[in-house]
């Protein structure tokens, strides 16, 4: 039973239903139950055509639904039992469905669980456990979002932005539960990419590559984090990187620059460091100067700046980071980072401390902590023991 | 069953014995501690006595409603003296016994020098829903 096989006909199927005059909510649920149905069935007898199986089977659904809808409503309206064969989806079609499923109507956290469930035909279930919440509150973002993007018209073209945003987003998830988030966003941008070309969907892809490529490094045994300078390069997935890469090329020779195509860039320039000393740190720089031209985000200067810090040394970098607002995340971390790089390890150590108290994931929390356990301990075994007063006794008088 | 929460206090529970701030531990300390609480948790999970565990950030802020039309009022004037609780963790456990149990090896965790911390842990039991069986027999 393929699992990946019935969840990548997801969005033709349910397309194919939406095309015949279904509304978008109804033919979901209809898939998603198809999709049940197949689950069941599937393991003992295989249909030859599993797409015009799934097709079939929601239909049918689909139809059961409205007749009970509409009996309850007691309209006499006949459906039509055997609609005419629709045309078969084109690829356009499941593009209208990513640009309906990241609807701008809709919030970040609707988006990407609609996505997640009429794109990529996981349950409700699923997207629950990976987004670590009760399964009754995931059902009703997913239906809520559905109502809200009822309205919207099949057939108008959507922005692209949007869609990568939402993957962007599903990407960086990560991995709990027993769905890879990860894994699920490259899907779902690869397919995305075979229904559209734009350098950005390209860019973005590569981009996902690239990261992924380096996951089995990230952390080690116990499930701390390893920074990319110490990470063991000989784990990562070369295979991966050379498909990034390649990707990322074809996208950059259209000269139709964008800020995955920038970010997917400074990661092909990590991986193709043979060890961290390589690294290029004055190419990366230029990129991040390219990425903030496209983007004006914080979080893309402060980058740079720890970049700058490589290429030009740690107080070019403390000069770089000293221009940004230090409320931003990381930036304590940073200035630890550039402090420690100069020589200053009594403020790295404060700094650390300080950057483990903002941190906002535990893995970053205790990394920091650790490094400032670090560099105290050196601190300690550096210096001779601080000279103590003897106390003092109350004496009898 | 019952359950229980069992907290932890950045600041607000009585001083540890073992009182040194993590960030003056050694890295090999950090990572014995570390150690020891997910091995706890992932006991608890096999004995099927784990039910929830979550950290909390240091930073947060006491908000109160000002009435109509006005926004709501942040941080009072004990911003310094209040309660930080660092996280927690829900055991569904058969008897009070074993929760304070459990709460005493959580509090042994290793700290500085790789001695128990000793730290006081705070331990509330759930309020059920519903009068459990054995309640509602006893009134019969």
């Amino acid at each position: 039973m393929n699992e990946a096989l019935l969840r990548g006909l997801t969005p033709s199927v349910l397309t194919v239903l939406v095309r015949r005059g279904a509304d978008f909510a109804a033919a979901e649920d209809a898939v998603q139950d198809a999709l049940v149905e197949a689950v069941r069935v599937w393991p003992d007898e295989q249909p030859h055509d599993p797409k015009g199986w799934l097709i079939t089977v929601a239909w049918r659904k689909f139809l059961d639904a409205t007749r009970a809808d509409t009996a309850r409503r007691r309209r006499e309206d006949r459906v039509d039992e055997e609609p005419a064969p629709g045309p078969t989806p084109s690829v356009d079609d499941t593009l209208q469905l990513y640009f309906l499923c990241a609807h701008p109507s809709l919030s970040p956290s609707s988006a990407v669980a609609l996505t997640l469930r009429a794109v990529g035909g996981l349950t409700t279930r699923q997207i629950a456990q990976a987004y670590l919440v009760p399964e009754a509150t995931m059902a009703q973002r997913i239906s809520r979002a559905k109502r809200t993007v009822s309205g919207v018209r099949f057939d108008r073209p959507g922005d692209v932005a949007t869609v990568l945003r939402v993957l962007y987003l599903v990407f960086n998830e990560g991995y709990s539960g027993d769905v890879d988030l990860a894994a699920e966003a490259i899907r779902l941008t690869r397919q995305l990419a075979a229904t559209i070309d734009h350098p950005e969907v390209s860019g973005l892809l590569a981009l996902m590559l690239l990261h992924h490529a380096r996951r089995a490094s990230r952390t080690a045994p116990d499930g701390s984090l390893v920074p990319l300078a110490e990470q063991d390069r000989g784990r990562w997935d070369t295979k991966s990187i050379a498909e990034g890469i390649e990707i990322l090329q074809s996208a950059l020779a259209r000269d139709r620059l964008g800020e995955f195509q920038a970010q997917a860039a400074i990661a092909a320039l990590h991986a193709d460091a043979p060890t961290a000393e390589e690294t290029d740190w004055v190419q990366i720089v230029e990129w991040y100067d390219e990425l903030a031209a496209l983007t004006d985000s914080p979080v893309v200067r402060l980058n740079r700046a720890v970049a700058i810090g490589e290429a030009d040394g740690p107080r070019a970098g403390l000069t770089a980071l000293a221009e940004l607002p230090d409320s931003l995340p990381r930036h304590t971390a940073a200035a630890a980072y550039l402090h420690e790089r100069d020589g200053d390890l009594t403020t790295a150590a404060r700094l650390y401390a300080e950057a483990a108290q903002r941190a906002s994931n535990l893995a970053e929390r205790d990394y920091l902590t650790r490094q400032a356990a670090r560099l105290n301990t050196t601190l300690r075994s550096r210096q001779p023991a601080p000279a103590r007063l003897p106390e003092e006794r109350p004496r009898p008088l | 069953m019952a359950k229980y929460l069992l907290l932890k206090h950045y600041r607000g529970a009585p001083a540890a014995v073992n009182d040194v701030p993590m960030d003056q531990w050694t890295p090999e300390e950090i990572s014995a501690h570390v150690q020891y609480m997910n091995d706890f948790a992932a006991r608890l999970e096999k004995t099927g006595e784990f039910v929830d565990g979550q950290a909390l950030a240091p930073e947060g802020s006491w908000v109160r409603y000002d009435g109509e039309g006005r926004p709501p009022v942040t941080d009072g004037p004990f911003a310094e003296t209040k309660d930080l609780i660092a996280g927690w963790m829900v055991i569904d456990v058969d008897s009070h016994e074993r929760a304070v149990e459990l709460a005493g090896e959580l509090s042994a965790a290793p700290g500085a020098g790789g001695k128990p911390i000793h730290e006081w842990l705070e331990l509330r039991p759930f309020l059920t829903a519903h009068p459990t069986g054995e309640e509602c027999i006893a009134h019969e």
